[in-house]
């Protein structure tokens, strides 16, 4: 205890004397180092649901549970990140992997707001439900300060998703044509094992090198960055993932095919009970070759945009 | 009615100088030192694309010719003539034999760029845009292009993530006075009207520079721009 109290003490001083010299020394020509957190240029807001976020709000909950990783400044450079991979998002540049939105655009404010709640798998964000829905909203209006872009544009327009259809195993062995049709294989492996033949090359846009996603190596619980459902699936090839290798699927797979996909995916995640893997199993757990249908109708553009649609 | 006025006076503007004087601005880009050796690109991954090719495909960083000559230089007018407006006339960009052509593509802000796929293969153009809005796009053999339109001055970065040797560059500029240093090296800026010009050659691995330039009337100004080989 004494020893203790002896170290601070010693510790004190010499960060006195060391404070006191640096600062003497550097009077005049000091580096501007360590972060200077500018005032928010203009304060933001988010709207969920009834709930308005106000990024003011949002400046101590920013400092005392993100900051660590995404960084004061919201540039990904947190007293944490050199330990982490991958690597946290920096809110400067405004791309984000999980959206509702295509390729290129903002992210909805419940986009954002459904990626703290959820976390991103595989990565060191936790499960933010520790937060009320209030504080998620404030945080989501405080990360809109980082980046001039959420002043200049408007976020894009959620996707369209139809409704699922059944699945069979019709659609679960289209699925599976398309999976190699689009060359998903390439990165994701053959098996969805996330061991394609261009897997060990690939980086992320800040050149970080990046796994594709391992369908079977999850268990029953396994799940995915951008949520878990169907639904999520099917959102996340057609408005792929910002600022990684994976693209954009909205202009060349139309939404029932999508749809064939998305069932076909599920069958790879060996270990997870799903209605996917049911009929699979019902059909004797092969999946048949894919006969092609005489096309009926002309081919045209998907209509994965929203009417109205984003740029 | 004030349309029909505006456009005559983009007409003339835009004519007359051309008509008149037409000033011209033409070198060479050349380098010193040795620069770092092409290397050979293993496509066997992608036996789509290694077939197309007789020998190996080389690495585009640095492209030289005879009399050490640099090539893929985008050399353009950065200040003293900005166009307001893009040309109509898209650019285009197309991915045959897991290559992008050309290696490097120039166009105006708000102009019109068509991505082509020309392989038996998916590409996804992934322009790793720092200013601009970045994007990825899947596009599998035989899919339409990709029509795309960037807002703001910048030089993109360009992958394809599945192909990862596949390298490109756009040059997002505010000018429609550019040029791109072919085989020889060689540049040419016409159609100028008379004034003071910044003229930028920027390479993708040398950087850039730039000279000052004026143009007085019907003539052609001689420049040479010389970058220093990168040390490996």
């Amino acid at each position: 205890m004494n020893n203790l109290k002896t170290v601070h003490f010693f510790g004190a001083i010499l960060g006195f004397v060391l404070a006191a010299g640096v600062s003497a020394m550097w009077a005049q020509d000091a580096p501007d180092v360590g972060p200077h957190p500018p005032e928010p240029a203009k304060a933001m807001e988010s709207h969920i649901g009834n709930i308005t976020g106000h990024s003011a709000d949002a400046k101590l909950d920013y400092r005392r549970y993100c900051a660590g990783c995404h960084g004061e400044l919201g540039d990904g450079q947190g007293e944490n990140t050199p330990w982490l991979d991958p690597k946290p998002r920096n809110f400067t540049l405004a791309t984000f992997k999980c959206r509702s939105t295509l390729t290129g655009t903002l992210p909805t404010d419940e986009d954002l707001f459904n990626t703290i709640g959820r976390g991103l798998t595989n990565s060191n964000m936790p499960i933010w439900n520790t937060f009320t829905k209030q504080q998620r909203a404030n945080l989501v209006a405080y990360i809109k300060t980082f980046s001039p872009r959420w002043e200049k544009e408007k976020a894009g327009e959620p996707i369209k998703i139809p409704v699922e259809p059944a699945v069979t195993i019709e659609s679960i062995s289209h699925g599976k044509a398309l999976f190699t049709k689009l060359e998903c294989w390439k990165c994701h492996g053959p098996q969805g094992k996330g061991d394609g033949p261009s897997a060990a090359t690939l980086t992320d846009s800040q050149d970080n090198p990046i796994r594709p996603y391992n369908f079977a190596g999850g268990g029953d619980d396994s799940r995915f960055k951008c949520g878990s459902t169907n639904s999520d699936i099917y959102k996340i090839f057609i408005t792929g993932v910002d600022g990684t290798p994976m693209p954009s699927f909205a202009d060349v797979i139309q939404p029932n095919d999508a749809w064939d996909l998305v069932h076909f995916l599920r069958t790879l995640q060996v270990k997870r009970h799903s209605k996917e893997n049911d009929v699979l199993k019902a059909a004797g757990g092969r999946i048949p070759p894919y006969v092609e249908k005489q096309a009926e109708a002309p081919v045209s553009q998907p209509e994965n945009r929203a009417a109205g649609g984003g740029n | 009615m004030r349309t029909s006025k505006f456009c005559a006076a983009a007409l003339i503007a835009a004519l007359c100088p051309a008509l008149m004087f037409g000033g011209t601005i033409s070198g060479k880009v050349t380098y010193t030192g040795t620069p770092v050796k092409p290397k050979p690109i293993d496509m066997s991954k992608e036996p789509s694309c290694a077939k197309q090719h007789a020998t190996p495909v080389n690495t585009e960083t640095v492209v030289t010719g005879a009399n050490n000559t640099l090539e893929n230089v985008v050399v353009y007018i950065s200040a003293g003539g900005d166009d307001a407006n893009a040309p109509a006339q898209a650019v285009t960009f197309t991915q045959k034999g897991c290559q992008y052509l050309p290696h490097v593509v120039a166009l105006h802000t708000g102009q019109e760029l068509q991505v082509v796929n020309g392989d038996q293969t998916s590409h996804n153009i992934h322009p790793l845009a720092k200013v601009n809005r970045e994007w990825n796009k899947s596009q599998p053999p035989g899919s339409p292009n990709i029509s795309e339109k960037f807002d703001s001055p910048e030089f993109i970065s360009v992958k394809c993530n599945i192909h990862p040797w596949m390298h490109g560059w756009f040059a997002v500029l505010k000018t429609n006075h550019y040029s791109i240093s072919g085989a020889n090296g060689g540049f040419s800026l016409p159609n100028l009207p008379p004034g003071k010009y910044t003229v930028t050659a920027w390479h993708e691995d040398y950087g850039t520079q730039t000279q000052d330039v004026t143009i007085t009337g019907n003539e052609t100004k001689s420049i040479d721009f010389s970058f220093k080989a990168k040390a490996y």
